[in-house]
């Protein structure tokens, strides 16, 4: 079988600009989302994430409009999340051009949202981001860019929000966010077991084998990463080499 | 000259990417949502949704487009793909556009994710216009939970995920992909690109 395993860039972008971009030789500037997009479908990556980190809520509409100029020049799927609190809000993202939208804290204020939002758009546009944290027996949701304890159980979570309609899952360990030491195994094994729909691994990936690990060990379909694809070391294209000389199907 | 590439717009979906995937590739792509727009080179039809629901929002335009098909080549995109077979099992039993004989079935689940979501590897079984310039066993990217089943006489490539389904058809200039090329990145482009050539070809 040769259903490839994913490779996800994800761009944190504040009213308009990714943040942290990093200067290539080959991009005029770095802080244009749509520029990085392109060069990311360029060097192989499989999707792309963006996320909208701007605070200001009547600064949002800057996100449709990044939107709007990436499908005119990228042809792969992307996902936007980041402030997306009810149908309207998704609605006007997807129309601009986006494949796949991404609910966290709105959904856990206000699951229906994923069942309304998935019966009118479909399934497979609704990705829910869950932000998790290591507790004493498992691990809990945290909402609001992860600031806010919600009490909620990771797993359970997941498996409601499965059956309430979403089609995939966008899971970060806060625990290994940042850290570079590789994802948090055990939460993604036990959240990919949990659910019959794709699961995003994201947080900790420091290396190729951090990735591997994930979609192996972890069970992930998919591996998120941000920072570690902007060096020349970890390239997608020379991740997904050592993916595939380790019998993990990729597209090369 | 550039041809003009209809794209049928019949409430099935956001067809922008198609647009766009047509604008990007320097054609002049328009949206057909009424019987004078038919007035084009080539076809499209794209739709994302229900088999029941697509055939219903389509059914004002079948005439027009029976008669269209005869001498213009279409591409069925995804759901559009599906309705150019004979019938469908999803949701009851349904019937098709029937260019293609063959049938709509859903994918078996044993084990597998459905729908069959992502990149996957297709597998040329004839040459076509259409894959020119393309490497067998390519990546594109679907979205699905159900797929034709027809002869091997209308399949040029296949995919597997679970068993092999036909996932690029042809009979005369009709074409069908189930996986969506407009999100395929470079090969699904040149696919376009393929169609393009194809239409230029019959002007």
């Amino acid at each position: 079988m040769t259903h490839a395993k994913r490779i996800i860039p994800c761009l944190d972008v504040d009213q308009g600009r990714v943040v942290k971009g990093i200067k290539f030789v080959n991009i005029r500037d770095a802080g244009d989302p749509v520029e990085m997009a392109q060069l990311y479908d360029q060097k192989g990556a499989d999707e792309l994430v963006f996320l909208d980190i701007t605070a200001s809520s009547d600064k949002r509409k800057i996100m449709v409009d990044v939107v709007e100029r990436t499908g005119d020049v990228v042809f792969i799927p992307f996902t936007v999340g980041g402030g997306l609190r009810n149908i309207e809000d998704i609605k006007a993202i997807l129309r601009a051009g986006a494949d796949k939208v991404s609910l966290n804290t709105s959904a856990v204020q206000n699951p229906d949202l994923i069942k309304e939002s998935s019966r009118i758009f479909g399934s497979q546009c609704i990705v829910l981001a869950v932000d998790a944290k290591r507790k004493q027996n498992g691990w809990e949701v945290y909402t609001h860019g992860g600031r806010t304890p919600t009490g909620i159980d990771a797993v359970e979570w997941v498996k409601k929000a499965e059956n309430l309609g979403c089609g995939e899952i966008l899971l970060t360990s806060m625990d290994a966010d940042g850290t570079k030491d590789g994802y948090d195994l055990p939460l993604t094994k036990a959240i990919s077991e949990a659910v019959n729909i794709p699961v995003i691994a994201s947080g900790g990936a420091g290396n190729a084998e951090h990735i591997y690990d994930a979609l192996t060990k972890g069970k992930a379909d998919a591996a998120l990463a941000a920072s570690i694809f902007h060096y020349e070391e970890h390239s997608i294209r020379k991740i997904k080499e050592y993916l595939k000389s380790n019998n993990v199907p990729v597209r090369l | 000259m550039s041809v003009k590439i209809g794209i049928i717009d019949y409430g099935m979906g956001n067809l922008k990417s198609v647009y766009k995937a047509f604008r990007f590739l320097r054609t002049e792509p328009v949206f057909i949502d009424k019987e004078e727009d038919f007035d084009c080179d080539g076809l499209i039809l794209p739709g994302v949704g229900a088999f029941e629901d697509g055939m219903k929002n389509l059914a004002p335009f079948i005439k027009i487009l029976n008669n269209e098909v005869k001498t213009k080549p279409l591409l069925g995109i995804c759901l559009g793909m599906q309705m150019l077979f004979s019938d469908s099992e999803e949701n009851g039993f349904f019937k098709g556009l029937d260019y293609i004989p063959g049938s709509v079935k859903k994918l078996p689940e044993d084990g597998l994710k459905v729908p069959h979501m992502g990149w996957n590897s297709i597998e040329f079984l004839d040459d076509d216009p259409l894959l020119l310039g393309i490497k067998n066993d390519s990546y594109f990217y679907f979205v699905h939970s159900y797929a034709p089943f027809c002869s091997p006489d209308y399949i040029l490539g296949q995919t597997e995920y679970g068993i092999k389904f036909p996932s690029i058809v042809a009979k005369d200039f009709i074409y069908g992909t189930q996986f969506h090329p407009e999100k395929s990145g470079e090969p699904g482009l040149k696919l376009l690109k393929n169609f393009i050539g194809i239409v230029e070809s019959t002007i």
